[in-house]
């Protein structure tokens, strides 16, 4: 069985992100960039899927530009097989990566797609869905554990107030929550290999996809800072505010 | 010449790795290490695996083949954590693969440098109790015995003996003290060999985690191969060789704790407040911070261009004052470090105080400040001797 693992560069989850000045996005020049870490774990569990013996191959897929390689670098040094780059500096939304995912997977014939449940950058969360009703395959979102079961996945979701199970018929989309595991560090030797391993360079139009935004940013801006509390002296001083506030 | 040591796009990708690897694992981990004054098997096996021992052998003996520019920057973002961490890799990756390196045989190179590589910790043993630098006074003896040596003395402060697979031991072949010490050679002394103990770890004023010890060679035999390129007499000189390179990974060491140090008092001078606002506001504190960062900008240039001269070839003069300046400014910053912190500076619960005590060792040893002051001044008088001054 193959595991595709779609990954995206993002700003690093350690960088404090600032809005540009004219309210366009966040600055994103010079600015440190990283694997997504949804993804990472991702990768992380796909490798512990073939070191158990249940996949052969794990194809780590990126939708970004050329620095995107770098991304993909990391994970063929976590232990990913080989690497795709569909090379593009557009601003690609969810909708036409699924796409281009779709084209890849009708080429690859995994049987499963593993990837993040959301991107830190935009969090979007919907690449994942969007895929699997592109493909019309069964989807296991926000994974807090997968089991592969012969043809099958058996997925428990994280939801509020709780963990459910699903069971997915294989090929299957699978999203991944931050609790699924801890992802591996890169070792020196492991890089070393990965700059050995095949990335193949395509572009959306090999997929027949148009990556041209169907949304319009009209601003960005910075969440509002967080005023400073008021001190009062007693209790009656305090209630007194509460009832001048409204709440009480 | 230079070498080019590793694709520096492999590079980059390590050391953004190892950067994480620093702040996740092996800081979270420092606590742990500090109060069991060791570090955990299962850390020091991920340490391993991440590659951190074979830095600097070739990669055909299972290393990575860093050149010296590489290494030192690896080493300085290493040291950002607990000094143990580099403590427990420094004599791999310096002294025992350099000498390997430069001296070896190739039977020698092939047998040890993938042991070493993949992290069976080595130890060098030089000094004694009556003798350090000045190796004239040596007393470890190795006696021809047939087609081996028997040795026999005792060495003194040794970096990771108790923990050590391979010692590289230096042992007088003659009797007489031969000039450029030809009296000294080395050998590569499995630590499991009949004859060999090592004595309790000594306890130390900062360092925790890292351990020194001495060892006793008690009628040790060794086969004729274990002499170290199969030449007597080559010891002391192979010792002299990776001076360099000792003395650039100590001054890393310095560089990137003093980046911590400094880190820590920023953050304590931006959160503690004093008169109605945060210390970081009054200029005296500034003035503080202000000289520990230029001067920690000083000696990472100071590392870079020493480390660029070092790989092309000898380096004396720019590695002794690299190694001076970094080691002698991470003390001053951590100084002022417990300065910052007031009174809180000198409880042992905050980290100002650790980092006082750990840093104290950065000026002593790989040549004390004053044996450095010897070393670049001597080699002032022998250029401007030669006329090279003019």
């Amino acid at each position: 069985m193959k595991i595709l693992v779609p990954v995206k560069r993002v700003i690093d989850y350690n960088v404090k992100p600032r809005v540009k000045a004219d309210g366009s996005g966040v600055d994103l020049a010079n600015v440190k960039m990283s694997m997504n870490p949804f993804d990472e774990i991702a990768v992380e569990e796909a490798i512990r899927i073939k070191e158990a013996g249940k996949a052969d191959e794990i194809i780590a897929v990126s939708v970004g530009p050329a620095k995107a390689q770098e991304t993909l670098r990391t994970a063929l040094a976590m232990g990913a097989d080989r690497a795709i780059l569909v090379e593009t500096d557009d601003t690609v939304e969810p909708l036409a990566v699924a796409k281009i995912l779709k084209a890849i997977a009708d080429e690859e014939q995994p049987g499963l797609i593993m990837l993040g449940k959301q991107a830190i950058d935009d969090d979007s969360n919907q690449t994942g869905q969007m895929l699997a009703a592109l493909m019309g395959r069964p989807q296991g979102t926000f994974a807090n554990t997968v089991e592969i079961d012969g043809g099958s996945v058996i997925v428990k979701r994280e939801i509020d107030g709780g963990l459910e199970t699903v069971k997915l018929t294989m090929p299957a989309i699978v999203t991944t929550d931050l609790r699924l595991n801890e992802p591996r560090y890169a070792s020196l030797p492991n890089i070393m290999k990965a700059k050995k391993k095949q990335l193949d360079v395509k572009s959306p139009a090999d997929f027949g996809v148009d990556t041209a935004p169907r949304l319009t940013t009209t601003n960005v801006s910075e969440p509002p800072v967080r005023q400073a509390g008021e001190k009062v002296a007693d209790v009656d001083a305090m209630v007194a505010k509460l009832k001048a506030l409204g709440i009480a | 010449m230079a070498t080019t040591g590793m694709d520096p796009e492999i590079f980059d990708q390590f050391i953004d790795q190892l950067k994480r690897y620093v702040r996740e694992r092996l800081i979270p981990a420092e606590a742990e290490v500090i109060a069991n004054d060791r570090i955990p098997d299962d850390l020091l096996d991920e340490m391993r695996e991440m590659g951190l021992f074979g830095l600097t052998m070739p990669e055909e003996y299972g290393g990575s083949g860093m050149n010296v520019p590489q290494y030192v920057e690896t080493i300085r973002v290493l040291s950002y954590a607990l000094p143990a961490y580099r403590s427990i890799t420094s004599i791999n990756l310096g002294m025992v693969c350099s000498a390997l390196k430069n001296s070896g045989t190739d039977e020698q190179k092939a047998e040890w440098l993938p042991r070493l590589a993949a992290g069976e910790i080595a130890c060098f043993g030089l000094t004694e109790p009556g003798s350090g630098s000045d190796s004239a006074a040596m007393a470890t003896t190795a006696r021809k015995d047939g087609n081996g040596y028997v040795l026999n003395g005792s060495k003194r402060y040794i970096t990771n003996a108790p923990h050590a697979k391979l010692g590289l031991i230096m042992a007088r072949t003659s009797q007489e003290a031969l000039p450029r010490n030809a009296h000294v050679s080395a050998f590569l002394v499995p630590m499991d060999s009949p004859g060999i103990s090592v004595g309790k770890p000594d306890r130390k004023m900062g360092q925790s985690g890292s351990h020194i010890a001495d060892i006793y060679l008690d009628d040790v035999k060794l086969p004729g191969d274990a002499l170290l390129g199969g030449e007597e007499g080559k010891g002391f000189a192979t010792a002299m060789q990776s001076l360099d390179n000792g003395r650039l990974s100590v001054g890393a060491a310095s560089a990137g704790y003093a980046q911590r140090i400094l880190d820590t008092a920023l953050r304590y001078a931006s959160e503690r407040k004093a008169f109605g606002e945060p210390i970081a506001n009054f200029q005296l504190i500034q003035a503080m911070l202000a000289d520990s960062r230029a001067e920690i900008y000083a000696a990472e240039c100071m590392l870079r261009d020493a480390s660029e001269k070092a790989d092309k070839g000898k380096a004396i003069i720019e590695c002794a004052s690299a190694k001076m300046f970094a080691s002698e400014m991470c003390n001053r910053v951590a100084d002022r470090c417990v300065q910052i912190h007031g009174g809180a500076g000198y409880l042992a619960e905050y980290e100002a105080e650790r980092f006082y005590r750990d840093s104290r060792i950065y000026t002593i040893y790989e040549g004390t400040t004053q044996i450095l002051q010897l070393v670049i001044a001597k080699n002032m008088l022998r250029e401007f001797a030669a006329g090279a001054a003019a």
